[in-house]
């Protein structure tokens, strides 16, 4: 195996267009983890571990950019108010010390069902920016980035820099379901974010279908149940009903499987609850704040 | 005073420091905890190879054949090495019946079985070169089952079985069936005004020691090997070993090196003869670890079990009778069945008085992965069904549980299923009166100004729930187990003890052959030295086989029985410095002939305080050295046919309470708290017995509700083997363990003292599931217990 270890962003591209079976490494969480247990036993590994910028973030008028390499403990700490959906499923990955090495941008590159940004983002809604030496950058919508099980949208000459996250308009939220209280992949996951701005609602699954997914039927009913009662200018309590069919509509948008983690069924059950109650929790979110703007103005 | 120089019956004063009764701090525990212990996968040795080990794919079938040809011909491999190049006639091992091949001959019985072993430069070439290995496999019918193991034309696990068991065991796929038959549990039945009965699973639990298995073995000139080693019995190992390796026993040297973690898991073999075979066969050191991948293939598994229980009693609450039946599943090779099931059988009705009782247990041979030897050892899956069952039954009666239990508790005097009476205090009552009387912990400890604390509740940072669905429930659970090898085992130990004079101060070193595995050991020989001595300065002797065997770190019996060898050693020492004393000084004090002399404070003093001598004078130019067994009271066999037999050597009682808060719509679970009360005897060192008490809770806490091993039932593979899927407890799964301990002495045990190791992970598990059957009113007959389980989504 070899090891590249490019100094710059430009050293990365060209090597990665030199050797496009090479694999890229940042943290190291996973990719470690299948070379230690002979799972994967790739020709090249491309070291990230030089090239500074991927540890840095910018917080622009609409997004934030979110450096592929940027680990899960700066995102809970300094992010929050920007990306608190993703702050919320950082605290869900791994342990600190994993947290303190691991990216959205592996997460992303491995793009395992289970990843746990993956709902995050796709319920805040991003974009993806991947760059070859060829074709220079690019800007992957989220929802066409996961293509099937542990695959993605990359070109094999293509290494992923950031990602623009959309900066909360509204509240989120983010549930995991595992067999233990810390440090466990994902039975199965669910993110949920308002955006009063454009007063939709989107969803993000993990775990409980072959790629990450989001739960559209399930937001278009909302949406439309939303905007036809007027919910988001009179902020009143989402009926139970609306809640339900909900929660129904997000685990039928699930196609899990049975796996030693849990059954298929139970995932399509905890995906409900799920959605049921982020939906509670950001809605009642979004009424505390709308009212206390109201009082004060 | 006698003349005779016979040991006094002095029981030595604890006025110097650090003696028994004080909680002295673990001599590694610093190095652990700053991470710079030497564990035995820290080893190295110039020179030297490593070794790595092929194993099979497969569960259950014959090998064609084995292509070895393109690994020995990889650079830096020295050697590969299949069944055909083993060098003795002996080919097999194991703990009790000599079932185990060193490699797999003709045929693999489960999953990860040992085929090849291969010794090179590095252990990826290692890795590499075993892979080229091609073995071909002609798979034959799993057995994975009792109906699978005892169906008509069913394949034999093990043909031609020519052990002690096989003569009695319906079956050839059976390893070894106990059952117990007291009074007349037919007629006893009919006196009951209720019955339950219950259907039980008890899921595979690993022992899941951090310190992955690992070793190094060194060729010595003689043509012998010495064997650095992380095991929990030196003596049991060698006495394996040296039979395959073709060499007497004292070519065989061993030492023990950092253990990382046992649990009865290092009671069987590993990779010892492997790392002996390859460096006897290169002439080089080979190092073997296992990863955490291959430490699950490595070593044997708690005994998953089936248990079928029939609880009766009368409509004032006595129970009438209990018919068991136990089936343990032994995998593929029998490790400690045999005796997994002696336990299982004896202890299966609990702590409770019943005269009349049918019990059988039995363990089965089978293609899944071999079981055997775990903390609570057959006691820890039958407490989970009869503490399932004495709920049930309260409720029939419309009894409060924990009363129930008490009015039906034994006490000293009770007479075991087996006959045995029980002679030394048997506090279930009590315990069980304290840990209900423990402070309940406050509702809803979630809530807080800012919000729900997450961690708090079930699901903790995964944010799963702020309160919604949380149900609590409250469940208590006691067990018994026994403590040191049972069934007429002979069952000594042998402590090395001697005293000198160095630097100018009275020095005791004490070796033994002890495995310090975690237990604690280390800290208390030091503690009986300085006790029974009256020294300052102990010297542990690293453990190894230049002295006699101190028995298995296991069954909860190194303090009772090593710590006894221990005691027993310093009073032969004692009585020989006296001597010395006497023969220097007796002249000039009268009471050296006629006082009960002690020593204390690094002197000898009467048993009035005056003091005779220093111990310095004493031993000036004279070192005592004396090594002795020693034995606890003989047990006796269990009849084959009515398990009659005084089996055991003394009991040990724990109870918990557990606390949980369940999400019951997700079917997550957060336990609260599991407060723990147990009987010790005597604790030799307050602080350790807390931390095995808050250890084995743990333990419990576990497989109650998240540890098992999944073993495909088509295939019997494996298919959980890493700690990414076998999930064991976290700090934030970990929850308050409040410890009340009761010292009530055995009077025929050293200090009174009772072995503690095992019995709270017996009682914990049954417990934290009672308290989830309160939460959801479900009945949950499995465990570990699983969110699908919780929701009606399995």
């Amino acid at each position: 195996m070899d090891f590249l270890r490019p100094a710059s962003w430009e050293e990365a591209l060209a090597a990665k267009a030199e050797h496009p079976t090479a694999v890229p490494i940042a943290g190291g969480t996973d990719v470690m983890v299948e070379i230690n247990f002979d799972h994967r036993r790739p020709e090249y590994l491309l070291d990230l571990n030089r090239v500074g910028d991927l540890y840095e973030w910018e917080v622009g008028e609409e997004s934030v950019r979110l450096g592929a390499s940027v680990p899960y403990t700066r995102i809970m700490e300094d992010l929050r108010a920007e990306l608190p959906g993703l702050a919320l499923a950082s605290h869900t990955v791994a342990s600190p010390q994993i947290r303190n090495r691991g990216g959205v941008g592996g997460n992303l590159g491995t793009a395992s069902p289970a990843g746990d940004a993956h709902p995050a983002l796709l319920a805040a809604g991003a974009e993806v920016e991947v760059e070859s030496a060829a074709r220079g950058s690019r800007l992957i919508p989220i929802d066409d980035f996961y293509t099937g099980v542990k695959r993605n949208a990359l070109q094999p000459d293509e290494l992923i820099r950031a990602v623009h996250i959309k900066k909360a308009d509204g509240p989120q939220q983010y549930s995991k379901v595992g067999t233990r209280n810390a440090m466990v992949i994902a039975v199965c996951a669910f993110g949920l974010a308002l955006h009063p701005g454009t007063r939709t609602v989107r969803t993000g699954i993990g775990s409980a279908a072959p790629t990450p997914v989001r739960a559209r039927a399930a937001e278009e009913f909302l949406n439309a149940a939303l905007e036809e009662g007027g919910f988001w200018d009179n902020g009143k309590i989402i009926t139970p009903s609306v809640a339900k069919q909900f929660a129904e509509l997000c685990s039928a948008a699930c196609n899990p499987i049975d796996d030693v983690r849990g059954t298929a069924s139970y995932r399509r059950h905890a995906v409900g609850v799920m959605a049921r109650r982020t939906l509670t929790w950001t809605w009642e979110s979004y009424r505390g704040t709308r009212n206390t703007s109201e009082g004060a103005a | 005073m006698p003349a005779n120089g016979a040991p006094t019956k002095i029981t030595q004063g604890s006025q110097t420091k650090g003696g028994i009764g004080e909680s002295t701090l673990r001599p590694d525990g610093t190095l652990k905890v700053t991470g710079e212990f030497a564990y035995s996968s820290d080893m190295w040795h110039e020179d030297m190879l490593w070794g790595q080990i092929l194993r099979s794919t497969v569960a259950h079938a014959e090998i064609v054949s084995i292509d070895t040809s393109e690994a020995l011909a990889t650079a830096g491999v020295y050697a590969v090495m299949t069944y055909d190049d083993l060098p003795a006639e002996v080919k097999h091992y194991g703990l009790e019946i000599q079932d185990t091949p060193v490699l797999a001959h003709g045929k693999v019985r489960h999953h990860g079985e040992p085929v090849a072993l291969v010794a090179a430069d590095h252990p990826e070439t290692a890795r590499r070169a075993a892979a080229k290995i091609k073995v071909e496999y002609r798979e034959l019918p799993v057995i994975t089952d009792e109906a699978s193991a005892t169906a008509p034309g069913a394949v034999l696990v093990h043909e031609n079985r020519t052990d002690h068991h096989a003569g009695h065991v319906p079956h050839p796929n059976i390893v070894h069936r106990q059952p117990i038959i007291r009074g007349n549990a037919a007629e006893a039945a009919e006196r009951a005004d209720f019955v339950v009965t219950g259907d039980y699973y008890f899921g595979m639990q690993d022992q899941a020691f951090l310190g992955p298995e690992s070793g190094l073995a060194v060729p010595e000139e003689d043509g012998g090997v010495h064997l650095y080693i992380a095991t929990q019995w030196l003596h049991s190992d060698l006495r394996q070993i040296a039979p395959v390796l073709g060499l007497p026993e004292d070519k065989v040297r061993m030492t023990l090196a950092g253990v990382g973690g046992a649990f009865g898991g290092r009671e069987d073999l590993s990779m010892q003869i492997h790392a002996c075979l390859l460096a006897l066969r290169t002439g080089k050191p080979v190092k073997i670890v296992y990863n955490r991948f291959e430490s699950f293939f490595g070593h044997v598994h708690r005994h998953p079990a089936r248990l079928h229980y029939e609880h009766g009693a009368t409509k004032d609450g006595k129970l009438t009778h209990v018919k068991c039946r136990i089936v343990l599943d032994g995998g593929a090779y029998a490790s400690a069945s045999p005796a997994v099931v002696g336990n299982a059988s004896s202890l299966s009705i609990g702590p409770y008085e019943v005269d009349d009782v049918e019990i059988e247990a039995i363990a089965l041979y089978s293609n899944n992965p071999p079981c055997g030897a775990m903390r609570g050892f057959g006691a820890v899956q039958a407490c989970f069904a009869y503490e399932a069952q004495m709920d049930k039954l309260a409720d029939a009666v419309g009894m409060d549980r924990v009363e129930f239990r008490q009015l039906n508790a034994m006490s000293q005097g009770t007479i075991m299923p087996t006959g045995q009476p029980v002679d030394s205090p048997a506090p279930v009552a009590e315990l069980l009166r304290r840990v209900k009387a423990m402070p309940m912990p406050p509702e809803r400890q979630w809530e807080s100004s800012e919000g729900p604390d997450v961690r708090q509740l079930p699901g903790g940072l995964s944010n799963t729930t702020h309160g919604e669905g949380v149900v609590r429930g409250v469940g208590y659970a006691v067990g018994i187990k026994n403590v040191g090898f049972s069934e007429g085992f002979d069952d000594y130990s042998t402590a090395k003890v001697r005293m000198e004079v160095v630097g100018g101060e009275p020095v005791a070193t004490v070796h033994t052959a002890m495995a310090e595995v975690g237990q604690g050991g280390v800290t208390v020989h030091a503690q009986i030295a300085r006790t029974e001595l009256g020294v300052a300065q102990v010297t542990i002797h690293p453990a190894d086989t230049q002295v006699g065997s101190a028995g298995s770190t296991s069954a909860s019996r190194q303090t009772y029985v090593t710590g006894g060898a221990v005691k027993n050693a310093c009073e032969l020492v004692r009585e020989r410095v006296l001597e010395i004393g006497r023969r220097k000084f007796g002249t000039y004090h009268p009471a050296w002939a006629t006082a009960e002399l002690l020593l204390e404070g690094g002197k000898v003093v009467t048993d009035g305080g005056e003091v005779l001598a220093d111990l310095v004078d004493v031993l000036e130019g004279e070192a005592v050295e004396v090594e002795e067994e020693w034995r606890h009271r003989p047990t006796e066999p269990f009849d084959l046919r009515t398990g009659q037999g005084n089996g055991h050597v003394q009991y040990s009682f724990a109870a918990h309470r557990a606390v949980v808060e369940v999400d019951t719509e997700l079917g997550l679970v957060k336990v609260v708290e599991l407060a723990c009360a147990q009987d010790v005897g005597k604790a030799l060192n307050p602080l350790s017995v807390i931390g095995q008490i808050q250890g084995g809770t743990t333990q419990g806490l576990g497989i109650a509700v998240m540890e098992e091993i999944i073993v495909d039932p088509q295939t019997a593979k494996v298919r959980n083997p890493s700690f990414t899927d076998y999930l064991l407890p976290t700090i934030l799964d970990t929850p308050t363990i409040p410890v009340d301990v009761l010292e009530l002495a055995d009077e025929h045990a050293p200090y009174g003292l009772r072995g503690i190791g095992e019995a709270p992970t017996l009682s914990s598990t049954p417990a934290v599931l009672a308290a989830i059957r309160n939460a959801t009113g479900l009945e949950l007959p499995r465990t570990p217990v699983r969110p699908e389980h919780l929701t009606g989504k399995a």
